[in-house]
């Protein structure tokens, strides 16, 4: 073993290159269980900010129970939930969405927050139903702070999915395991710079989303 | 037509009303002003128009309607609003913002385009602004938006709630004429908030003026409020001002004008100096037939062989008969004959003196 680990280059890459298929089954692992915990996550979201914003008393326990969730270390949150779900692709993706809650709710009820109230005034006073302004005036001028929790949402993803690779999930993080079992430092160095990557490149991903969305918001820097 | 039929307002928590039975009228295509001090209630009234606040007892009327009988984003969709904070959706374009009740309405996209073309010449923009966002504009310019998307789907109905209170006073001039000529071609029922008592005099058909806790104190024709104010509040609230103020509202064509002392151009010195003495001044006024020539001071005529030769002076200034009386006690005290003269084009009608003026206002 001390022989292997001497004779053992920091990367080797002729297992890199034969094994660009796995490095690519595993990125889409990866994605797909980042964007399950997103996609899932956000329509809880959506609908706790919701009740949250209609009913004022709920925000207070809303945000002291998705704080508790996001407080539990990954790990035990995992492990937490083993008795009930087992070994599952469940267990992974409800410790993922219950981190992505806390972050997306108090974005999205800040956004909603932060529309001005002679705009909510104005819509409602040319006959807007409620549900209709959140969906058409709302939500779309909350959305650069949306965004903004969403990008925080996504990059903390994409590192707790790597996670998940303790209960045999993981896309990327498997790879980083692998390493660090056969102390083989191919796997787990590709493994750690393609999940940087991915964060990097979801982050950016959404900087070029919000940019398309919301042209008039970029227009504000240009007021004479 | 709008009718409030012994409307109140008590907010939950507190034990006065901010409006308490408030009964009046708008007639169809009038503007009514409600105007008075802080906490009179009269955005509580507007806003109980449209339902943004539902009234604690008390009806409105609104074309024979009960308000009360459709649901409140259907009623509202008829009714035009505007707010002082304008509220322009900073996300949607200048023509989207436009286009946002005849949207709610449903209407088809060809039918949406030309409407807004349509009203953006209408409350006098460019049309390049059509793209833009709001913020891009400047206040004056989102004020007219905003009256142009509250005019969209052609309401008959418009509430205003200090709309020009934003701008500063050059360009709120500037919207108050615009929106009396605006008025004029559209013919709407406006109700239209205020603290200014000049703004009110200005626009309204009628003034509503509210004391504390929704009281109307009066409800008249500003006129007729400035030249008979119902009580001391009403005193008070229009200020020391107020035969200013109603010199303002009178137009020189109702007031019966003088013929003064004016002679033709080739009557003789003797018959002019007859003239002058006839009506006490120390100058005479010239005409060629009806037309204005200008006046003469009595001393230059002394020595002429005639009044042309005494070369008569054009009047520095002349009102037509849509000027005010304001605008004629201006000229009567800025220039040397102390008398405003009235042409309709370069024809003489007439003049007005000081005297006039007086008795104008207490007739």
């Amino acid at each position: 073993m001390i022989l292997a680990q001497t004779t053992e280059p920091f990367i080797r890459w002729s297992w890199v290159w034969s094994h660009l298929g796995l490095f690519w089954s595993r990125t889409v692992e990866h994605l797909v269980l980042t964007g399950i915990a997103l996609g899932i996550g956000f329509i809880i979201s959506i609908g706790l900010s919701i009740v949250a914003l209609r009913y004022r008393k709920t925000y207070a326990p809303i945000t002291w129970f998705t704080g508790v969730l996001y407080s539990i270390p990954s790990l035990a949150l995992f492990v937490m939930f083993i008795p009930l779900t087992g070994l599952t692709v469940v267990t992974a993706e409800i410790g993922l969405v219950s981190y992505t809650l806390l972050i997306f709710i108090r974005n999205i009820v800040a956004g909603i927050d932060g529309v001005p109230r002679e705009v909510r005034e104005a819509a409602l006073g040319m006959g807007y139903t409620p549900r209709r302004m959140l969906w058409e005036i709302e939500i779309p001028i909350a959305l650069p702070v949306i965004i903004a929790g969403i990008r925080i949402a996504a990059v903390t993803t994409v590192g707790l999915v790597t996670i998940t690779a303790l209960i045999g999930y993981g896309g990327l993080g498997q790879l980083i395991l692998d390493g660090l079992n056969r102390l083989f430092t191919t796997p787990l160095i590709v493994g750690a710079v393609l999940s940087a990557v991915l964060a990097l490149v979801f982050d950016y991903g959404l900087v070029l989303a919000e940019r398309a969305l919301t042209p008039w918001a970029r227009s504000k820097a240009t007021i004479p | 037509m709008i009718r409030l039929d012994h409307v109140s307002k008590v907010f939950p928590g507190s034990d006065k009303a901010a409006v308490g039975d408030l009964s009046f009228e708008v007639p169809a295509g009038e503007i009514v002003v409600l105007v008075g001090p802080s906490g009179c209630g009269k955005t509580t009234t507007l806003k109980m128009i449209n339902r943004l606040i539902e009234p604690t007892s008390g009806e409105i009327w609104i074309d024979g309607a009960r308000s009360t009988q459709q649901e409140p984003h259907v009623l509202r969709r008829k009714i035009g609003y505007v707010i002082q904070q304008i509220g322009l959706f900073p996300h949607r374009t200048i023509a989207q913002n436009i286009a946002t009740v005849p949207q709610l309405l449903g209407w088809e996209r060809g039918r949406i385009e030309a409407r807004v073309v349509e009203l953006i010449e209408l409350v006098g923009l460019d049309r390049e602004v059509v793209d833009r966002y709001p913020a891009e504009l400047s206040g004056g310019q989102q004020q007219r938006v905003g009256v142009a998307r509250a005019l969209a789907a052609d309401p008959p109905v418009l509430l205003m709630d200090e709309p020009f209170g934003a701008v500063d006073p050059i360009v709120r001039a500037h919207l108050q004429e615009e929106l009396k000529v605006l008025q004029a071609r559209l013919q709407k029922t406006i109700v239209f908030v205020t603290h200014d008592i000049d703004e009110a005099i200005s626009l309204g058909d009628r003034v509503a003026l509210l004391n504390v806790g929704g009281v109307l104190e009066q409800y008249a024709p500003p006129e007729e409020l400035l030249r008979a104010p119902a009580n001391d509040f009403v005193v008070e609230f229009l200020g020391s001002e107020r035969g200013l103020r109603r010199l303002s509202l009178i137009a020189v064509d109702t007031v019966p004008l003088e013929r003064g002392p004016f002679v033709e151009h080739d009557s003789t010195p003797d018959h002019a100096r007859s003239v002058m003495s006839e009506y006490g001044t120390d100058w005479v006024g010239v005409l060629e037939r009806d037309k204005l020539l200008g006046w003469v001071w009595g001393a230059d005529l002394v020595g002429s062989r005639s009044i042309v030769e005494a070369r008569p002076k054009p009047f520095s200034a002349r009102l037509d008969s849509t000027s005010t009386l304001r605008e004629a006690l201006d000229v009567i005290v800025t220039s040397k004959t102390q008398v405003a003269v009235v042409v309709d084009g370069g024809r003489y009608l007439g003049m007005l003196t000081a005297d006039r003026l007086n008795e104008a206002l207490l007739t």
